[in-house]
C-alpha cells in the first residue's frame, strides 16, 4: 500500500516535460490521471525513479471536434468529461457507449483516455475502441511530434511505442466519411471490474451501405484484438441477418481467450459473437450503461 | 387515568428511534482504531509468505534492521525464545504467529518491521531475504485425505494426518431404516463454496505496554474484547487485569475480527520490547489472504420422501475446509457449529450428519459471515435438498414446504438432531410472501414468458434458526461458557449509563439498548448513554457475533433494568409513605393502586436513592446481570426472489426480493430492516460473484478487492421487506429473538433456487455459487450441472 | 498559515525527496511538506488528523477514502498528496457549516443510510458532487453515482433514500432562499 521512493516534477510547459523527461533517465513515467499507475505503484509493480506530471501543463483539457470532423481527445481529458460530452452522445456512439463503462465514477473523474491508452493494459476499454475507429496518438518528443496509429501503439502487455523522453498529448479519431453507428458492450461481473469480454463495434454507413467497420475485442486475448476478417465481411454491403452473423461468427474466431475465474474460452468466444450481434442488430445507435 | 409515558415517544420497544452512534459518523468524527494515535507511536507492517507450503531454509533480515526508523524485526525464531510463535486457537488447536519450519498458506505470516512510519517498515519489509523449498499444496478436503497427501500439520504430535475431527449427530440405525421405507430418495451434491466477510474496515491493533505501571492496553478491531483479554493472558502471561482491551468503533465485523490473529500478537510483544505504543493495520490485501474466510463445505445431501411429500429422513455427509489450522470461535462441544441446526422447520422425524474437518494449505477459518455458527450452511444446503426434492417428486415448491412445515401447535418440537424450537408461524410467513410476490401470477407469467424465449424463475427459502448462543449446559468457547451481561447505574437525576459485555460493530447498540431500559423504567432512551468495548468498565461478555446480542446481551439489559425496577419500587414505597405491596407500575410511574393521582417517577425515585433512603437501604440505584439464556431463540423467514435469466449470456437479473421476518419483539423498526437488507445483500453477493478460490499451487484467486467482488449500489437489487408475523420469543425477557444473520443465512438459497427454477426446463439441479453469467450459460448449453469453484487454471 | 510536517525518519532525511505544497482544505489553506510518494489520503488522515477519510483496501476499488478536490469525487488513496498543490479538499469534515449539518449528514441518519459508518463519509462525499450537478436524481442516478462506494452493511436502498431525502431538502432550501431573496 506505499509506493517506493521516487522523485516528482510538476511542470508546467509541454517543453519542460519533454526535458525533464530527456534528462530523467531511463526510469521515468509519466503521469495523467495517475489510476493506473499509482495502483501499480502502492502495489510495487511499478518502481519508477522519477515521475513527471502533467497536469499542470495548460492547454491539454478538451477534447473537441475540428472542421473536418476528425474527434481530437487532449491527454488532461478526464473519463468522466467524455461521459457527460453531448459532443459524443451526438456523434460518436462507439465512444459514448464505452465512456461510462470505465472503472467506476470516481476513477473517471481523474483518469484520462490518453493516459489509458498509453497504459497500454491488455483489458483496457478504450484501446478497442479507438482501435476500432481508426484512431492514432499523437506523440511530441524532443525530436518533434509524431502520429502514430493505435493499431501500431501497443508493443506488448504495459508496453507502448514511445520513446523515453516522448509524451503522448492527444488521441485523434478520424472524420466519419458516412453516418456512423456501433457501440461497445462490456460483460463485467460489477461495475469497475476488468472486462470478461468487451466488444467494439464502430460502423459508417452511406445510403444503406456499409462503407467502413471496426471490430476491436476486449478481454479475449493477450491484447486487444481487431477482428479485421469480422470487419471486411461487412463492408460493402447493407446489413444484414446473414452479414452480421458472418461477423459475428469471424469476430468470434477471431479471439483467443483462455479458460479462467471469468470463464470458458468457450463461453467468451460465445459473448464476442452475442456480442457483435446485439450491437449489429440495433437500428439506432444507442450509448448503454452496464449489463 | 393512565399518566403512564407514552412508549414510542420516550424511544422504548417498537420506535424507529434515529441512532445515537451517526452523530460522530456523519461527523467522520468516528473513533476507529487506525484514527487512533499515541505519543511514540511506532508502526508495523506483516511479510507474508507467497507460497502455500513450503519449508523456510533461512530468514536473513540484516539488510531491514538497517534501514533508517526501522526499530525492531520479529521473526518466527525470534518468537520461538520466548515461547511465542504458536499460539492457542478458539478450538483447541495452536496456530502460527510467525512461521519458523514451515508456511502453510499463501499470505502466512513471516516476520515483522516496527519502524517510525509504515512507509518505513513497507521499505524495510522488502529487505528481508527469505528462503523458501516449495513443498506440493493441498486445497481441498479431496487432496487433504489422500493417502498419500503430505501432512500440513506435522509441528503436531498425534496428527498422522489432514483429518481435523470426524463428529455426528441423529440416529444412523433410524435414518436407514427410514430410507429403506422411502418411495423415493432425493440426492444433492453441493459445495458452499469459500467467501470472506470482508468488512470494509480491516483488523489491526494498537498495543501500548506502560512500562510504569506494567499495564498492557491494547486498542484493536475485535468483536469480542474480552475474550482477546483471556486469551492475551493466556499466550502472553500476563496476569488479566493488568490487560486492557479496547474496542473503539468498528467498521464491520461480520466475524471476521472475532479471532486472534498473528499480527495482534505481534504488535503486543513488539510494545512489550520497545515500550512503545506500535500500531498494526493491515491492508485488505493481507485481511483476505490470511484471516477468517468463511464457508469451503461439500455436502452430499439425502431425503427419504413418501410420495405425498412427507419427509422421512434426512442425511448428510459434509466436508469442511478448515485451511492450515483449526482457529474458528465456536461453541467447543460441536465441531461443525450449529449445523444440525438443519431442518429445523420441518417436522422430519429422523436424521444422521456426518462431519468432517479437513487441513488444508489455505488460510484458517471457516466459521465467520454471518453464518450463526455454520447455520449459514445449515439452511443453504436445507433449503436447495427441499427445492431439489420437490422436484423429484413433481410438487410445487410452496406445498412441498407447508406439507412439512412444522405446524404452530407443535411446539415445542424437538428437531431430528436435539434441537428445541419453541415458536413459529412458519405457514403464516411463507403465505405473507407469496402473495407479496403474486405467486400464481408469476408461474403464468413465467409460462407466458417461456414462448418468447424468455426464461423468469422463483425461489423460496424458508427456514427457522438458532440464534443466542447459548446455554451453560451445551455452549462454550474454550469452556468460558457464553452467557452475556449488562451493568446499568441511573444518576441521581435520573440520566443512566448501561454497559454490556457485547460489542457493536454497526447494528446500533448505543441506540437499542438504551430502548430496552426506556422500555423498562421509562427513563427516556436519549437519557440513556451506552458503553460497549472497555474491558476494564464493561462487564464480562463474550462478545458480538452469531446474532446473539440482543438475544443474551438485550436480554441482560432488561434483567439489569428489572433489579433496578424492584429497588426502585422500594423507594417509591417509601417515598408515598404506603407499603410495596400497594404500589403499582406504569410506565416511568409509580402509584398507590388505591390512589392512583398519588404516584412518583422513575427520576424522583433516582433522587431518592441518593437523598432519600428507607432506613437499612443500600444508597444508589444501579444493579449488573449476567444472563444464561435457557434456550436458544428461534427467529424465522421466508425469501423469495424472481429472477430473469438471459440464456444467451448466462446474466440474472433480479425482479423482486421478498423477505417476510419474524424475529419477535423488534427493539427498533429501522434498524432491523437495516440488519435484514445487510443480510439480503451478502446473500446477493455470494449468489453472484463474491467467492474465493485456489489454484493447484495453492495460489489464492480473490485475495484483493480486484478478484474478490462486493456488489456496488448499481448491482444490488432492492428489497420489500414485510413484518406483519411477529411471534414473541417465550422465554426472552423482551420476546426478541435477534436478525443479525438471518437474511445472509436464508438468502442466498433463494436466490440460487430462483435461477434453477428459471433452468429448470434443462434438467440441471445444481450450480454451486457464484452463479457467475458463464457458469449459469454453460449449465443451460450443456444441460449440466456446475459444480465446485470456478477453475483458474487457463488452458495454454 | 500553517505548516505540516510528515513523519521522516532521521539523520538520513537528507536523501529523502521532499516538496513543499500549497492547498486549501475544508477552506482552511495550508502548507505542507511532505514525500513525494505520501498518499492523499495519508496527508489528510496522519499529516492534518482529519481522520474522517477511511483507508479500506489497497486496489482503488473501496471508495472509503473519497474527498472531492476542486468539487470532484476523487479517491484520495489514488493520488499523490503533491497533486494537491494549488487546489482544494473538502473532507466529511468540511460538510457541515458551524451551525448546521449538511443535508446529506441529516439525511443519512433520517433514513438510515449508515450502520458501522465506515464507507460514510465517502458517500456522501461522492453524493455531493452527484447533487451539485443534478439536484433531482432518481434513483437509478444516484446508484450508478455510488457505484465507487462499496457498502457491506446497509445494501445501500437506505443509501439511496438517504440521498433522495437530502436532495429534496437542498431544492427546499433554495426554493425558500430564492424566494426570500425574490
Amino acid at each position: 500500500m506505499y509506493p517506493s521512493r521516487f522523485r516528482y516534477e510538476a511542470p508546467r510547459s509541454l517543453n519542460e516535460a519533454i526535458a525533464l523527461l530527456r534528462d530523467g533517465g531511463d526510469d521515468a513515467k509519466v503521469m495523467a490521471g495517475g489510476q493506473s499507475l499509482v495502483p501499480l505503484m502502492k502495489l510495487r509493480f511499478a518502481s519508477p525513479e522519477l515521475i513527471v506530471d502533467i497536469n499542470n501543463v495548460p492547454g491539454l483539457a478538451y477534447h473537441r471536434q475540428d472542421p473536418d470532423g476528425s474527434l481530437h481527445v487532449g491527454a488532461l481529458c478526464r473519463h468522466a468529461e467524455l461521459e457527460r460530452s453531448a459532443l459524443l452522445e451526438s456523434t460518436q456512439p462507439t465512444m459514448a457507449a464505452a465512456a461510462p463503462l470505465i472503472a467506476d465514477p470516481l476513477v473517471r473523474n481523474r483518469g484520462t483516455l490518453v493516459g489509458s491508452l498509453c497504459h497500454a493494459d491488455p483489458q483496457g476499454d478504450w484501446a478497442s475502441v479507438t482501435m476500432a475507429l481508426g484512431g492514432s496518438v499523437v506523440a511530441q518528443g524532443p525530436g518533434g511530434r509524431r502520429i502514430i496509429p493505435v493499431a501500431d501503439f501497443v508493443t506488448g502487455p504495459f508496453q507502448n511505442v514511445l520513446d523515453p523522453a516522448e509524451i503522448a498529448i492527444e488521441a485523434v479519431i478520424p472524420a466519419a466519411q458516412g453516418t456512423r453507428s456501433g457501440g461497445y458492450l462490456k460483460l463485467e461481473r460489477r461495475v469497475g471490474d476488468f472486462a470478461t469480454v468487451g466488444v467494439a463495434v464502430a460502423v459508417e454507413t452511406s445510403g444503406n451501405v456499409v462503407t467502413r467497420a471496426g471490430i476491436a475485442l476486449t478481454g479475449v486475448g493477450g491484447a486487444t484484438i481487431a477482428a479485421t476478417e469480422a470487419q471486411q465481411a461487412l463492408v460493402g454491403q447493407p446489413l444484414s441477418a446473414q452479414t452480421i452473423e458472418m461477423a459475428a461468427a469471424l469476430a468470434a474466431g477471431a479471439a483467443r481467450p483462455k479458460t479462467d475465474h471469468r470463464g470458458s474460452a468457450e463461453y467468451k468466444r460465445h459473448m464476442v459473437h452475442t456480442f457483435v450481434t446485439r450491437i449489429l442488430s440495433r437500428t439506432e445507435p444507442v450509448a448503454e450503461r452496464a449489463a | 387515568m393512565s399518566q403512564a409515558l407514552d412508549e414510542i415517544k420516550i424511544g422504548g420497544l417498537g420506535a424507529s428511534r434515529r441512532r445515537v452512534e451517526d452523530n460522530r459518523f456523519i461527523r467522520g468524527t468516528g473513533n476507529y482504531t487506525d484514527d487512533i494515535t499515541l505519543p511514540g507511536m511506532l508502526h508495523m507492517e506483516i511479510l507474508r509468505s507467497p507460497l502455500a507450503h513450503a519449508r523456510i531454509k533461512s530468514i536473513d533480515a540484516t539488510k531491514a534492521w538497517e534501514v533508517p526508523g526501522v526499530h525492531l524485526v520479529l521473526t518466527g525464531e525470534m518468537m520461538a525464545t520466548r515461547n511465542l510463535a504458536w499460539m492457542p486457537t478458539l478450538s483447541y488447536d495452536t496456530q502460527a504467529v510467525l512461521a519458523t519450519d514451515k508456511v502453510r498458506f499463501q499470505g502466512q505470516e513471516v516476520a515483522c518491521v516496527i519502524a517510525d512510519d509504515p512507509y518505513i517498515a513497507k521499505d524495510a519489509c522488502e529487505l528481508i531475504d527469505v528462503e523458501y523449498e516449495p513443498l506440493p499444496a493441498i486445497v481441498n478436503p479431496t487432496q487433504a485425505l489422500a493417502a498419500d497427501a503430505p501432512v500440513i500439520r506435522d509441528d503436531k504430535e498425534n496428527q498422522p494426518d489432514n483429518v481435523i475431527y470426524n463428529w455426528e449427530v441423529g440416529d444412523r440405525e433410524g435414518t436407514d431404516r427410514a430410507f429403506e421405507q422411502a418411495d423415493k430418495i432425493s440426492r444433492l451434491q453441493l459445495h458452499y463454496p469459500r467467501s470472506h466477510p470482508s468488512p470494509i474496515e480491516c483488523c489491526g491493533s494498537i498495543a501500548d505496554f506502560n512500562r510504569s505501571t506494567s499495564k498492557l492496553t491494547v486498542y484493536m478491531t475485535s468483536q469480542a474484547p474480552h475474550i482477546i483479554r483471556a486469551a492475551v493472558a493466556l499466550v502472553a502471561e500476563i496476569p488479566e487485569h493488568m490487560i486492557r482491551i479496547i474496542s473503539p468503533d468498528i467498521g464491520g465485523g461480520f466475524g471476521n475480527k472475532v479471532p486472534v490473529y498473528p499480527g495482534y500478537v505481534c504488535s503486543i510483544l513488539a510494545s512489550i520490547l520497545l515500550e512503545r505504543p506500535v500500531k498494526w493495520i493491515e491492508d485488505k490485501s493481507g485481511n483476505l489472504i490470511s484471516t477468517g474466510f468463511a464457508r469451503d463445505v461439500y455436502l452430499d445431501g439425502e431425503m427419504a420422501l413418501r410420495e405425498d411429500g412427507k419427509i422421512l429422513a434426512v442425511r448428510m455427509r459434509t466436508d469442511a475446509d478448515h485451511g492450515a489450522f483449526f482457529a474458528d470461535a465456536q461453541p467447543s462441544k460441536f465441531k461443525i457449529g450449529l449445523m444440525h441446526s438443519t431442518f429445523a422447520a420441518y417436522d422430519v422425524p429422523v436424521g444422521h450428519i456426518m462431519a468432517r474437518g479437513t487441513y488444508t494449505n489455505k488460510a484458517p477459518g471457516g466459521v465467520a459471515y454471518r453464518c450463526s455458527f455454520r447455520v449459514t450452511e445449515a439452511m443453504f444446503f436445507q433449503e436447495r435438498m427441499m427445492h431439489a426434492a420437490a422436484i423429484d417428486l413433481g410438487m410445487d415448491q410452496a406445498e412441498f414446504r407447508r406439507v412439512n412445515f412444522v405446524r404452530d401447535d407443535d411446539f415445542p418440537h424437538r428437531t431430528p438432531f436435539g434441537f428445541l424450537t419453541d415458536s413459529g408461524q412458519y405457514g403464516e410467513c411463507l403465505d405473507v410472501g407469496l402473495k407479496a410476490v403474486g405467486y400464481e401470477d408469476f408461474l403464468q407469467q413465467k409460462e407466458e414468458a417461456k414462448k418468447n424465449g424468455r426464461l423468469l424463475g422463483l425461489g423460496i427459502s424458508t427456514m427457522t434458526e438458532p440464534l443466542g448462543a447459548g446455554n451453560s449446559r451445551e455452549y462454550d468457547i474454550l469452556g468460558i461458557k457464553m452467557f452475556d451481561s449488562a451493568e446499568l447505574r441511573v444518576h441521581m437525576t435520573g440520566k443512566a449509563i448501561v454497559r454490556t459485555g457485547a460489542k457493536t460493530q454497526g447494528q446500533g447498540h448505543e441506540t437499542t439498548w438504551a430502548q430496552i431500559v426506556a422500555h423498562e423504567l421509562g427513563i427516556p432512551a436519549e437519557d440513556i448513554v451506552v458503553e460497549e468495548g472497555d474491558t476494564d468498565t464493561a462487564p464480562f461478555g463474550m462478545g458480538t457475533y452469531a446474532s446473539r446480542s440482543t438475544p443474551v446481551a438485550g436480554a441482560a439489559v432488561a434483567m439489569a433494568s428489572r433489579k433496578v425496577r424492584a429497588k426502585a419500587r422500594k423507594l417509591a414505597a417509601h417515598l408515598m409513605e404506603v407499603s410495596e405491596e400497594d404500589v403499582e407500575w406504569e410506565l416511568g410511574r409509580f402509584y398507590v393502586r388505591s390512589a392512583p393521582d398519588r404516584g412518583v417517577t422513575i427520576q424522583e425515585c433516582a433522587m431518592a436513592a441518593y437523598s432519600n433512603m428507607p432506613d437499612g437501604m443500600e444508597p444508589g440505584l444501579e444493579s449488573v446481570s449476567y444472563y444464561d439464556p435457557p434456550n436458544l431463540t428461534w427467529p424465522f423467514a421466508c425469501y423469495i426472489v424472481t429472477v430473469e435469466v438471459d440464456p444467451e449470456t448466462g446474466v440474472w437479473d433480479v425482479l423482486n426480493i421478498v423477505a417476510v421476518d419474524d424475529c419477535g419483539v423488534r427493539i427498533n423498526p429501522m434498524i432491523v430492516e437495516g440488519q435484514i437488507m445487510g443480510g439480503l445483500t451478502e446473500a446477493y453477493a455470494m449468489a453472484n460473484m463474491q467467492f474465493q478460490t485456489y489454484d493447484a499451487d495453492g495460489n489464492c484467486v480473490g485475495a484483493n478487492y480486484m478478484d474478490y467482488l462486493l456488489p456496488t449500489a448499481w448491482e444490488t437489487p432492492g428489497f420489500e421487506l414485510h413484518s406483519e408475523i411477529m411471534t414473541p420469543c417465550p422465554h426472552h425477557p423482551i420476546g426478541a429473538k435477534g436478525i443479525g444473520e438471518c437474511a445472509a443465512v436464508g438468502g442466498p438459497a433463494a436466490f440460487v433456487n430462483a435461477v434453477m427454477d428459471a433452468i429448470g426446463d434443462t434438467g440441471v439441479r445444481n450450480v454451486d455459487m457464484p452463479l457467475l453469467p458463464d457458469r449459469v450459460w454453460e449449465a443451460i448449453k450443456y444441460r449440466r450441472d456446475v459444480s465446485g469453484a470456478p477453475p483458474v487454471r487457463s488452458d495454454d | 498559515m500553517t505548516t505540516v510536517y510528515d513523519d521522516l525518519s532521521d539523520a538520513e532525511a537528507g536523501d529523502v525527496p521532499v516538496n513543499r505544497i500549497k492547498f486549501t482544505i475544508n477552506g482552511k489553506k495550508k502548507i505542507a511538506e511532505v514525500e513525494p510518494r505520501l498518499l492523499l489520503s495519508h496527508l489528510i488522515r496522519r499529516g492534518l488528523g482529519l481522520t474522517g477519510t477511511h483507508m479500506g483496501c489497497d486496489t482503488t476499488n473501496c471508495g472509503a477514502c473519497t474527498v472531492l478536490v476542486d468539487g470532484r469525487a476523487i479517491k484520495s488513496c489514488t493520488m499523490l498528496a503533491v497533486q494537491v498543490d494549488g487546489h482544494e479538499i473538502t473532507t466529511v469534515e468540511g460538510l457541515a457549516s458551524a451551525s448546521e449539518l449538511h443535508p446529506l449528514q441529516e439525511g443519512f441518519k433520517e433514513e438510515h443510510g449508515l450502520q458501522c459508518g465506515f464507507c460514510t463519509p465517502g458517500m456522501m462525499l461522492a453524493a455531493k458532487q452527484l447533487l451539485a450537478e443534478n439536484p433531482s436524481p432518481t434513483e437509478e442516478d444516484i446508484r450508478w453515482a455510488l457505484s465507487g462506494n462499496l457498502c457491506r452493511c446497509t445494501g445501500y436502498q437506505n443509501i439511496v433514500k438517504s440521498v433522495l431525502w437530502a436532495a429534496d431538502k437542498l431544492r427546499t432550501q433554495s426554493v425558500d432562499s430564492t424566494e426570500a431573496g425574490g
